[in-house]
This record gives C-alpha cells, sequence and structure tokens, in this order.
C-alpha cells in the first residue's frame, strides 16, 4: 500500500503569524490518481499547495514524497524532485518564448565552466518543448513568439506543458481555467485527461463544480485551514460538496477539529 | 514549421500579433532624425549634414561630424550598456553618473607619474612609493570601486526591498562626495603613458562597440541575459521557476557600475585630467540613451543593438544642434523632451500591445 502512495502529508501546519492559514492537514495521493481540492477563498487550498512546492515553509508537520520525507527549500527544489505546478499566476514571462519559459530556472547550457554566463543550448531546448507539446497535443502556433502574443489558453497551455516536458511525478494546478473562456477551458481540461490515461497523479484546485465532477476520482474540501471532507466522486453529488464548503456538514472523522 | 502553424480547439493564431523587433522602428527614428537635419541643413545653412565630403574623392561622407557623433557618445554609451541591463530587471541606475566621478578620482590616483618635466608631481595623492605604477593597477582599482558600488546597490534593492531609484539616488549623492572628499576636491591630473593610451583618440569607440557586442551577445546567448529579462518581465515567476533573483540582481547592478567605473577610466584617460565633477547627470543620459532605444522603463524588454542606436540618434541630434548653429541651452531643452517623448511613446506601445491581447 505505501509503495502505491505518491504524496502524503501529516499534519501539515502553516500559521501567518497569528493567523492559522492551515491545520493540521492529512491527506494522500495514490499514484494515477485525479484529486480535487476545493473549498471557499481564503479556505487553505493555495496554502497547502504552497507548502507542498516548497514556496513557503511549514510550521509543522511531515510531506512524504514518493516514498521520502521531503524539505524542499524553495520551488526549484521540489521541481527537481518531480513535482510541477502550474500556479494560478501563471508564473510566465510575457517577454520570452515558449521554450524559454518551459526551461526557465533549468535552462539547457553548454560550456558551464562560464558560471552565470554559461551559453543556453537553445536547439536541445527547443526540440524537448516540440516533444513534450506533442505528448500534451498542445499546438502552439510560432514557438519563438513571446508569450505576450498568446491568447490566454495558449498561455495555460505553455504553462502545463512544463510538465510533459519535464516527466514530473506529480503535477498540481492551481485554479487552471479561472481565467479562460469556454473552448479555452475545454483545450486545458483535454490536457488534463491526456495526463489521466498517462497515469499522472493531478491535484486540482478548482471552484469549477461541473469540471471537477468530469475530471477526478476524489475531492478533498477544505474549510476554514481545516480538510472538513474526503469524498469519493461515486459517493457524492454536487449539492453534497457545497454542504460541506459552506460548512453545513462535515465528515465525522473530521469533526473533532471544529 | 507547417504542422505548427494552426491551433486547435478555438486558439487560433493572429499574425498581425507576431513581434516585430522594436530595433527597427529605432533604426527607422534614427534615419529620420538624419533625414530632417539634413533638409534643414540644406534650407538654412545651405550645406550637408552628414554627406558632405569638403571636395575629398574617397567618400562622400563628412567623416569628421561622423567621427565625433560616434565619439562624444561612446563613453556614455558605455554606461548606458549597463543601464540597459538594469532596466530590462526592471530597476533603475542613478548612481553611475557618480560613481564615474569618484572612480575617475581614485584610479587615476593610482595612475600618477612621478615627475613632470622634471619637477615631482605637483598633483600627487601618494607619495612616491605609488608613482609609476603598471596600468593594470588603475585599471582594476577603478574597477573594484566598481564592484564596491554595484554591490552595495544590488544588496540594498534585493535584500532590504527599498525601491532601486532611492537606493541609488542614495549612491548618487555619497559617490558623488567620495570624489569630492578623495582629494578634498582638487583635481588629479599628469597620467602615466600606458594610461593616458587607455582613451586616447578613437579608443572610446573601440571599446564601446567592442563592449555593446559583448554584452549583445551576453543578453542574447546565456542564462544571465535570460534571467535578466525573465525578471523584468515578472519577477514572481521568477522566483517561482526557481530563478536566485536577488543573487541576479546584485550581479546585474554590479555590471552596470563595473562598466560606469570603466567609463571613468577612459574618461579620464582621455581627458588626462580627473575631477569630482566629472560625469555629472551622465546617468540621465545613459539611461536616456536607453529609452530611445526602446529599453522599456517597466522592465523585459530592450536590447542593447536598441541602446546602440539610442545613443546614435543622442549623438546625431546633439551633432545637429551643433551643425545647426543652436546655442547649447536649446540643446538641453530639447534633450528633455525628447526624453519624455520617447517614455511616452513607450507607455503608448505597450497599452496599445495590451489592448490587442
Amino acid at each position: 500500500m505505501s509503495n502505491d502512495i505518491i504524496l502524503e502529508t501529516r499534519d501539515l501546519t502553516k500559521h501567518y503569524g497569528g493567523v492559522h492559514a492551515l491545520e493540521g492537514a492529512n491527506f494522500t495521493l495514490r499514484k494515477g490518481e485525479h484529486v480535487a481540492i476545493m473549498g471557499d477563498n481564503g479556505a487553505g487550498k493555495s496554502t497547502f499547495v504552497r507548502q507542498i512546492t516548497g514556496v513557503e515553509q511549514r510550521t509543522r508537520g511531515e510531506i512524504i514524497f514518493d516514498g521520502q520525507p521531503a524539505q524542499f527549500a524553495g520551488p526549484l527544489d521540489a521541481r527537481e524532485a518531480g513535482i510541477e505546478t502550474v500556479f494560478q499566476t501563471l508564473a510566465l514571462a510575457d517577454d520570452l518564448d515558449v521554450p524559454d519559459n518551459l526551461f526557465l530556472g533549468r535552462e539547457k547550457t553548454k560550456w558551464d565552466w562560464l558560471g552565470p554566463f554559461r551559453l543556453l543550448d537553445y536547439k536541445a531546448m527547443r526540440d524537448a518543448t516540440m516533444a513534450g507539446l506533442e505528448k500534451t497535443a498542445v499546438k502552439i502556433p510560432n514557438l519563438n513568439n513571446p508569450i505576450r502574443n498568446m491568447s490566454g489558453g495558449q498561455r495555460q497551455c505553455v504553462a502545463i506543458a512544463r510538465t510533459a516536458t519535464f516527466h514530473s511525478k506529480l503535477t498540481i494546478m492551481d485554479e487552471p481555467t479561472a481565467a479562460l473562456g469556454v473552448q479555452e477551458t475545454a483545450q486545458v481540461e483535454n490536457i488534463i485527461r491526456t495526463l489521466k490515461e498517462a497515469g499522472e497523479p493531478l491535484i486540482l484546485i478548482s471552484h469549477n463544480m461541473r469540471q471537477v465532477f468530469d475530471l477526478v476520482d476524489r475531492i478533498i474540501v477544505f474549510r476554514r485551514g481545516r480538510i472538513c471532507a474526503n469524498l469519493r466522486k461515486e459517493d457524492t453529488d454536487g449539492q453534497d460538496v457545497v454542504a460541506y464548503i459552506t460548512g453545513a456538514k462535515t465528515q465525522p472523522e473530521y469533526a473533532e477539529a471544529e | 514549421m507547417s504542422d505548427h502553424s494552426h491551433g486547435i480547439g478555438g486558439l487560433t493564431f493572429d499574425r498581425s500579433k507576431r513581434a516585430w523587433p522594436n530595433e527597427i522602428n529605432v533604426l527607422g527614428a534614427l534615419v529620420l532624425i538624419i533625414v530632417i537635419f539634413e533638409a534643414l541643413g540644406a534650407y538654412l545653412m545651405g550645406q550637408s549634414f552628414l554627406f558632405d565630403s569638403n571636395e575629398r574623392f574617397d567618400s562622400i561622407f563628412n567623416e569628421a561630424r561622423l567621427r565625433i557623433i560616434i565619439l562624444q557618445v561612446s563613453i556614455i554609451g558605455i554606461i548606458a550598456i549597463g543601464v540597459t541591463q538594469v532596466i530590462i530587471t526592471g530597476g533603475i541606475d542613478l548612481s553611475s553618473g557618480s560613481v564615474v566621478g569618484a572612480t575617475a578620482m581614485i584610479a587615476m590616483s593610482f595612475a600618477q607619474v612621478a615627475e613632470v618635466n622634471g619637477y615631482p608631481n605637483p598633483k600627487a595623492i601618494f607619495g612616491p612609493g605609488l608613482m609609476d605604477l603598471p596600468v593594470l593597477v588603475p585599471i582594476v582599482v577603478g574597477l573594484i570601486c566598481g564592484v564596491i558600488a554595484g554591490a552595495i546597490n544590488g544588496m540594498l534593492i534585493a535584500y532590504t526591498r527599498i525601491p532601486p531609484f532611492i537606493a541609488t539616488l542614495g549612491m548618487m549623492v555619497t559617490a558623488r562626495g567620495v570624489a569630492k572628499w578623495w582629494s578634498k576636491g582638487n583635481p588629479v591630473s599628469f597620467p602615466t603613458d600606458s594610461y593616458a593610451g587607455i582613451g586616447s583618440g578613437m579608443m572610446p569607440v573601440v571599446w564601446f562597440v567592442a563592449l555593446a557586442v559583448l554584452f549583445h551577445l551576453i543578453l542574447k546567448y546565456t542564462v544571465y541575459g535570460k534571467h535578466t529579462y525573465a525578471i523584468g518581465s515578472n519577477e514572481d515567476g521568477a522566483r517561482m521557476a526557481g530563478i536566485n533573483v536577488a543573487r541576479h540582481k546584485v550581479l546585474v547592478y554590479v555590471i552596470a557600475a563595473m562598466l560606469a567605473s570603466f567609463a571613468a577610466i577612459i574618461l579620464s584617460s582621455k581627458n588626462l585630467t580627473a575631477q569630482a565633477g566629472m560625469g555629472l547627470v551622465y546617468e540621465l543620459d545613459a539611461i536616456a540613451m536607453a529609452v530611445i532605444g526602446g529599453v522599456s522603463l517597466s522592465g523585459g524588454r530592450g536590447s542593447i543593438l536598441g541602446t546602440v542606436l539610442g545613443a546614435l540618434i543622442f549623438g546625431v541630434i546633439i551633432s545637429g544642434f551643433t551643425f545647426l548653429r543652436l546655442d547649447a541651452y536649446y540643446q538641453e531643452m530639447v534633450k528633455g523632451v525628447i526624453i519624455v517623448a520617447a517614455v511616452v511613446l513607450d507607455q503608448w506601445r505597450q497599452r496599445r500591445a495590451a489592448s490587442k491581447s
């Protein structure tokens, strides 16, 4: 059973001064599983993700990733360990093109003895980008165009294509379609299905009930910094989830925390 | 490429949004300005601005004027190469002019001859032990001045998170103070021949072109360059991508101050003297060259090539005003207008780009 688990958190907690943004989160994710995290604004969803991805340092608790206790000093650490995150604020550099953005912070280089002035291996990055885009079935008209000149959907696809390019072990998406139109959302959802077929685990933060029920196996609900429900998709429905989000219901095993 | 030329699922590609290199616009502006001066010259002065070979047959250009145009912008142009990198990260460096003053004084002190016309050097700062030093000493000392100034700028900005404007404004005042304190306001003169050779004749142009080519390649083909653009483009994004933004900023400010210091070495060598007031408001001219050359003050966009073209526009305008025999007062007034106009143009271009996408 333990071999099957890609990510586990035990008593994961984050306080910002006196604000208890995340309190005692116990969470497991199995390989190949797609899990949605839902909850109201400020419920602790993004805080939870920021602890896992090393963007912030947790107050206490344990993270076990791929069988190893994880202590990521920063997002690059997490990324190197195999956790790829598509952030709410895309984290793309508008003035750079697609391969540049995919490889930002981990460029393929030549002449590494030059230190910070080592040369960029443009060709290798371009080839890897093409392969990654093909894998996710993302089509970008012109790889050498700055991201600035692309539509919201294309930009989101670029952000997601990072995942495929780096063969990550876990993908986390923080409201990937919040700013997209209908067709663009469909495109992103198709990519997520591609990941599912490829057996790549995913944590999806979303407010979109339809999307969540379309895409994931399991739903975790956060409320006021705590997990208040862990629901298999088959055992629940939209109304039920809303009841947990708003606080009308709490699963008995999480009730003692209230 | 054909199978990548169409989007799917409604993701279409608008050809009109294809990037048009901004350097072409700047080049166009340069040509336009030259044409204007040619027209004004023909109309007001009865002579050509640049295409006047003074009765010689081996060239159609007025080579003396071309030489002056590039020579007068090359020292500030070297500063502008550094300022360009700072602006691309989304920062600003107001200290370069004062760093020029301080470095010129300090470097020159290590480049003095022991004897002038058989008498002891009247401007000597140090005792006889530090006279007639090899030329490498003042160069290294000068560059160290740059490293110190740049490291202080960079660390203030990266670690205390104060705005670059304030940090470098502080350095601007402080470094000017150092320049005046160094020799109690007295000029430092009489450099060694080898030091005087660094900036003699057309050497400033050679240095300018060499450094421009070097940094153009660095910005385009190295990790340093890519991260410089990434930070100016989306600082939080760059941080999330794992770039050490603070360390990179320190490096950028150090390089900018080192370029200002090198410009100071060339300037003091060319003038054979160093004065505490050297490099006054050079920072503004350097910023102007970058902005005219299409470097966006909001960061992320611009290039060394653009800045070089901006420097040429700058030189052509000043030279053109001299050619039309306009007073220096008007030159300064127009310089101010051009700087503001370039920024307005940049803002307008960005708004238009934003509304398109």
